[in-house]
């Protein structure tokens, strides 16, 4: 009973916080657009009683689905959003990977102090830290201006509102989430394992390959899922710094809400965003449940 | 391989003509101000079964990180079939090390990680799979190739990582505490496998260890070190019957330490330790200042104890039983002489134990022959 009591709570918190408003989210992607308040219909009124629900289920329908489907606005959207977040991903990896791997090389004493380098940007809002990337990448930016007086460039890069300025938001802004992860893992790496690589004959270069990354494997793909899903449905970085050239879905998501006011079709591109983001949710899952095993 | 009866043609150190596969030559390793390994010069034979043995911190570990490449000695050099290994990297060294964690890794298979070595050397498919069979089958592990190492006891581990290590056939093989995470028993039985495939594979072996049982049960030669220094290098028996000096005897086994003064005439010594107690009578080949002070060591076993005094023993000491300390088969008796002076004295129980016929406060006498003791300088 005290078991079925523990395991209740979690299931009633994300029954009330994602389960219900994803069904309304769906049943709003499922009406037509209207002129009111809310601003779609059909609306349920229940005071016909059977009649009403058999109506206002009648009224539902798959049109915005085959309307996503035919404009090809948002399959192109959807697209660029992997790409982003695919190409984020990666350079987040190669960016974070070496930054956890050296803090795990760093002296005992230093290390408490590199991690708290690292948590230390989540004090700060994220939307300010953002703003001020607009502040350091502009024509008139302190990059350029720091590029130009070095003499590296004689003319200021035109970085700002370009994808490039998409990429070093994301990697800069989800950079922590995979340090963390990965920095967990190469801690609990035993030094006796290197040695014993090396000593089997293994030069330092093929030991960290077969011994390191192996056994970082899980903090790397833990890390990685924890970029990439945020990564595919931002909305604030490319808005902010990718200006229109940068199409992702959850401008185009955010536009149909707030711009069109056009409700169902902003929740149909809700709900095809999740369904896009349940694959690589249950991989995620998948990697925990494998850890947990494999250290049990 | 002290144990079987090559003991007597297995002897490389006494042969002046025996080339040594490793030789320290006055080998000094420093970290910072620390010196933990302190002027040392060995000579460790081919087939040999070496053990270090000496308290933690005496640089036994350090010794053993030299020989693998994982440290570089500050001064002096180290020479393996001749040849100066200072400047190899520890991966192209032609050997091996066991480590005390084992250090298995956790994402291989048993079988992989056997094989581990072997890929590096780019061997054939075929041959490398042959040879961890072979290690698999020298281990008795066949039925757990397919293992993860965290899915077998800490027995079948032990057993990888020595298969690990033997796999690539090195020179030499060194084994860090190799039964340290083992139980007792275990451990007995797999002291006995280590010598057997030390035998089998002709390897020369170099443990560590501070277990001095265990080092005197697998070795063919101990070293016996402390603060970086080799104080006696010697056949086990040796180490145990004649220790060169008061901190071999007291570190190996059980002893009885008895400081006086010598008197010498020809090879017996008479010691004078206390006021009123007669001297001991020792032999040495040694020669001491008359006067000198000195140390006799005797081990418990060598020392009896009856309710008369034997008339057929030199030494002959009277006393009263302080504490028995039972230990199954055998019990050592602790006996207070009139100077405070305790002497161990260890008894086989050949009898029930409600038929001793010693009990605590007893007034005994303990006694031993001349040549039972060792006589050393303090």
């Amino acid at each position: 009973m005290k078991r079925f009591t523990l395991i209740f709570i979690p299931y009633i918190w994300l029954a009330a916080l994602f389960l219900v408003p994803f069904l309304i989210v769906v049943k709003i992607s499922l009406s037509d657009t209207a002129l009111a308040i809310p601003p779609y219909k059909p609306a349920l009124d229940l005071a016909q009683g059977w009649a009403g629900l058999m109506a206002f289920l009648g009224d539902l329908d798959f049109e915005n689905f085959t309307f996503l489907a035919e404009d090809d606005l948002y399959w192109k959207a959807y697209l660029s959003s992997l790409k982003i977040a695919t190409i984020s991903t990666i350079l987040t990896l190669l960016i974070g990977y070496p930054i956890a791997y050296s803090m795990t090389r760093a002296a005992e004493e230093w290390r408490p102090t590199l991690l708290m380098l690292i948590i230390l940007p989540f004090w700060t809002s994220f939307l300010i830290r953002v703003y001020s990337w607009m502040g350091i990448l502009g024509q008139e930016g302190l990059l350029n201006q720091l590029l130009l007086w070095l003499h590296v460039i004689s003319e200021p890069l035109k970085i700002m509102n370009t994808p490039t300025a998409v990429y070093i938001g994301i990697v800069y802004t989800y950079l922590p989430f995979l340090v963390l992860p990965i920095y967990a893992a190469l801690d609990k790496l035993d030094d006796n394992l290197l040695e014993a690589a090396e000593d089997l004959g293994c030069s330092r270069f093929k030991a960290f390959w077969l011994v390191t990354i192996p056994l970082s494997m899980n903090g790397i793909v833990a890390g990685c899922f924890l970029v990439f899903i945020p990564a595919l449905g931002e909305f604030v970085i490319p808005s902010l710094l990718g200006g229109s050239q940068t199409l992702m879905i959850g401008k185009v998501l955010w536009e149909e809400f707030f711009s069109n006011r056009d409700w169902p079709v902003a929740s149909a591109v809700a709900v095809i965003l999740l369904l896009i983001l349940i694959i690589p949710i249950i991989l995620f899952q998948r990697n925990q449940q494998k850890q947990r095993e494999s250290e049990g | 391989m002290a144990q079987n009866g090559n003991k007597q043609v297995f002897s490389p150190w006494t042969d002046p003509s025996a080339k040594p596969l490793i030789q320290f030559k006055n080998v000094t390793k420093k970290f910072g101000e620390f010196v933990a390994i302190d002027d040392l010069s060995i000579d460790i034979f081919e087939r040999e079964f070496f053990a270090l043995l000496g308290p933690s911190g005496c640089g036994k570990t350090t010794l053993m990180r030299m020989l693998a490449g994982f440290e570089t000695p500050t001064t002096g050099t180290i020479l393996l079939s001749g040849q100066d290994i200072s400047p190899i990297p520890p991966n192209k060294r032609a050997v091996n090390m066991m480590f005390q964690s084992y250090a298995l890794f956790p994402h291989l298979s048993i079988w992989d990680n056997i094989a581990f070595g072997l890929r590096r050397e780019g061997g054939s498919k075929d041959a490398i799979a042959a040879r961890v069979e072979d290690m698999l089958r020298l281990t008795r592990l066949t039925k757990f190739a397919r293992r993860k190492p965290h899915q077998i006891s800490g027995g079948q581990r032990q057993r990888v990582a020595l298969a690990r290590s033997l796999a690539k056939a090195p020179k030499l093989l060194l084994l860090d505490e190799p039964l340290g995470a083992l139980d007792k028993k275990l451990r007995q039985d797999t002291q006995f496998e280590l010598m057997d495939i030390q035998e089998k594979t002709g390897t020369t072996f170099v443990i560590v260890t501070h277990d001095q049982e265990e080092a005197m049960t697998v070795a063919s030669r101990v070293a016996v070190m402390d603060e970086g220094r080799m104080i006696q290098v010697d056949t086990p028996d040796r180490i145990y019957e004649a220790p060169n000096s008061v901190y071999v005897a007291d570190f190996i086994g059980e002893v009885n330490i008895i400081q006086g003064s010598a008197s010498q005439s020809g090879d017996t010594v008479d010691i004078t330790f206390a006021e009123g107690q007669p001297t001991i009578r020792g032999t040495t080949d040694k020669k001491f200042a008359n006067g000198e002070k000195i140390a006799f060591a005797i081990r418990p076993e060598k020392v009896s104890i009856s309710a008369e005094k034997p008339d057929d023993m030199e030494n002959a000491l009277q006393g009263k039983i302080l504490d028995i300390a039972y230990l199954g088969n055998i019990s050592t008796y602790h006996v207070e002489l009139p100077n405070g002076q305790i002497i161990k004295s260890q008894i086989a129980n050949t009898r029930r134990i409600s038929r001793r016929i010693f009990t605590w406060e007893d007034t005994v006498w303990v006694s031993f022959t001349d040549t039972a003791g060792i006589l050393l300088k303090v």
